[in-house]
C-alpha cells in the first residue's frame, strides 16, 4: 500500500494509464455523443432541444460526486496524512468546479427555448450555483495559503464542512422553490425514461467519470512534480530525459 | 471538572471585558445593519407595500453581511498576541473554548442585532404580528452564523486578503439560514404555519453547535502550525 501511495511510483505508474484511459474516455464520449445527438429519437413534448440532457444531467452528477470525493480525499489526508490524498483532493477542485460551470451554462442554454429563460430560480439550478461558490471558496482558500501541506488541511476542512452542508443546502433549496421536472432516473430499475435515452445518459455519464480520471491523474502528475521538484528522483528523471 | 468549568467563565467574561473597552468594535457591525436596512427605502420608493414584501429578505440578509463584517474580530486580535497560542496548549479541550469564544461572540454582535431588529421591522413597515417571529427568528438564526463564520475566521486567520476571503467560504454556506429565517417572517406575514420554520432552525442550531466547534478548532490547530 506504502509503495502506491508514494509520489514518486504514482508519478511513473499514472504516466503509464493515462494514454490508455485517455483513448477509453474518447471511444466512449463519441460513441455516447452519437447514440444521443443520432440515435436517441427526439422528446415527444421538447422536441430536439432535450438532446442537451446528455451533458447537462452527467456534468451535475459529476458535479456532485467531485465535491464528496474531494471530501473523502481530504478526511483521508486529514486522518492519515496521506501526501497522495492531499494532491488528489487539490486537483479534484478545478475539475468540480469546470463540470458544475457546465450543468449551469447548459442548464441555462436548455432554459431559453423550454422556460423562454435564461435563468430561472429553480431549486436544482439554484443549488448547483451555490455548489459553485463552494468551490471556488475552496480554491480561493487553497490559492491563498502558500505552504501546500497547510492549504492542503485547511482546504481539506473546508471541504468537509461543506460536504455535511450540501444536503441541507439542497433540500433547503428544494422546499424554498420548485418548478424543476422530477427526477427521472432516480428510480433504479424501473426508470421513467426510455431505454433508447437511457443507455447514451449512462454511456455519457461514464465517459465523463472516466475523463475525470484522466484529468485528475493528468494534474496530479504536475502537482507531484511542482512539490517534489527539490528531491532527487524528479532531477534524475529530468536529467535522463534530455537530448 | 469544575476547573473546566472555571476556565470557560473566565474565557467568556475576559472576552466581553475585552471587547467592552472598545466599544466602537460592538457598535460598528450594529450600525452597519441599520443603514443597509435604512438603504432599501431609499433605493427602491417608499411604497409600504413594497418594503413590506421585501422586508423580510433585506433584515436577513443584512444580518447575514453585519455578522460576516464581525468574524475578523473573532480570533484575530488573540491570534496576533499570542493567546491563541496558549489557550491551543491549555489543558482544556480547544472546542470547547472555541465555543466559549464564539458565546461571548454572538452576545456581542448576534445579540444586539435581535436586540434591534424590531426598530427596523417598524421601519418597514412589517405587521405587528411578524416582529416578533422576526426577532425570535433572528435569536434562532444567528448564533448559527457565528458558529458557521468561526469556522471561516480560523481558516483565514493570518493570511492576506483574509476579510474579502472569509466572505467567499461562509456565505454559500448562510443559504439555508437565510431561507428559513426569512422564509418564517414571509410566511407569518402570508398567513401560513411557521412552526416547520422555527423546528428546522433549531435543528440546525443543534447540529451547528455539535459539529462547528470541532471543526473550527481543527481549523485553528492548522492555521497555528
Amino acid at each position: 500500500m506504502h509503495k502506491y501511495a508514494s509520489p514518486k511510483f504514482f508519478y511513473s505508474l499514472a504516466g503509464q494509464l493515462i494514454p490508455w484511459i485517455a483513448a477509453l474516455t474518447a471511444v466512449l464520449l463519441l460513441a455516447g455523443l452519437y447514440l444521443g445527438l443520432f440515435v436517441a429519437p427526439a422528446d415527444y413534448q421538447q422536441g430536439e432541444s432535450y438532446r442537451i440532457m446528455f451533458i447537462h444531467v452527467p456534468a451535475a452528477w459529476m458535479s456532485m460526486f467531485i465535491y464528496m470525493l474531494m471530501a473523502g480525499a481530504g478526511a483521508v489526508a486529514l486522518v492519515w496524512n496521506i501526501k497522495l490524498a492531499e494532491i488528489f483532493a487539490n486537483s479534484c477542485a478545478p475539475i468540480g468546479a469546470s463540470f458544475t460551470f457546465l450543468a449551469l451554462a447548459t442548464g441555462s442554454l436548455w432554459g431559453k427555448p423550454m422556460w423562454g429563460t435564461w435563468w430561472a430560480w429553480d431549486a436544482r439550478l439554484t443549488s448547483e450555483l451555490i455548489l459553485f461558490f463552494l468551490y471556488i471558496g475552496y480554491m480561493a482558500l487553497q490559492a491563498s495559503i502558500d505552504d501546500p501541506r497547510r492549504a492542503a488541511r485547511a482546504a481539506a476542512i473546508l471541504a468537509l464542512v461543506g460536504v455535511v452542508n450540501i444536503p441541507v443546502i439542497h433540500f433547503s433549496v428544494e422546499w424554498w422553490n420548485t418548478l424543476h421536472q422530477p427526477a427521472s432516473v432516480s428510480k433504479i430499475g424501473t426508470p421513467s425514461i426510455h431505454p433508447s435515452m437511457l443507455a447514451p445518459l449512462l454511456l455519457m455519464a461514464f465517459a465523463f467519470t472516466i475523463y475525470f480520471v484522466v484529468v485528475a491523474l493528468l494534474r496530479m502528475r504536475n502537482e507531484i512534480l511542482e512539490r517534489e521538484r527539490h528531491t532527487t528522483w524528479v532531477a534524475d528523471m529530468l536529467e535522463s530525459t534530455k537530448p | 471538572m469544575p476547573k473546566l468549568l472555571k476556565a470557560i467563565a473566565r474565557l467568556f467574561w475576559r472576552d466581553l471585558t475585552v471587547a467592552m473597552r472598545r466599544s466602537t468594535d460592538i457598535l460598528t457591525p450594529l450600525v452597519f445593519f441599520v443603514i443597509v436596512v435604512s438603504l432599501f427605502p431609499l433605493g427602491l420608493g417608499p411604497e409600504p407595500v413594497v418594503l413590506r414584501t421585501i422586508a423580510p429578505g433585506v433584515i436577513w440578509v443584512a444580518a447575514l453581511l453585519a455578522t460576516m463584517l464581525s468574524l475578523n474580530r473573532l480570533f484575530a486580535n488573540d491570534y496576533a498576541d499570542g493567546t491563541l497560542e496558549q489557550m491551543a496548549l491549555a489543558p482544556y479541550p480547544l472546542a470547547l473554548l472555541v465555543l466559549t469564544k464564539i458565546a461571548a461572540h454572538w452576545a456581542l454582535t448576534g445579540l444586539p442585532l435581535v436586540l434591534i431588529s424590531p426598530l427596523l421591522a417598524v421601519q418597514m413597515h412589517l405587521p405587528e404580528t411578524a416582529i416578533a417571529t422576526l426577532a425570535l427568528s433572528l435569536l434562532l438564526g444567528t448564533p448559527i452564523l457565528s458558529l458557521l463564520g468561526a469556522v471561516g475566521a480560523a481558516l483565514t486567520l493570518g493570511l492576506r486578503g483574509g476579510g474579502v476571503l472569509v466572505s467567499l467560504l461562509v456565505l454559500p454556506l448562510y443559504t439555508p439560514i437565510l431561507i428559513f429565517g426569512a422564509g418564517s417572517v414571509a410566511g407569518v406575514i402570508a398567513g401560513i404555519d411557521t412552526e416547520a420554520h422555527f423546528s428546522l432552525l433549531g435543528a440546525f442550531l443543534a447540529l451547528a453547535l455539535t459539529l462547528l466547534p470541532w471543526a473550527t478548532a481543527a481549523a485553528l490547530r492548522v492555521s497555528l502550525d
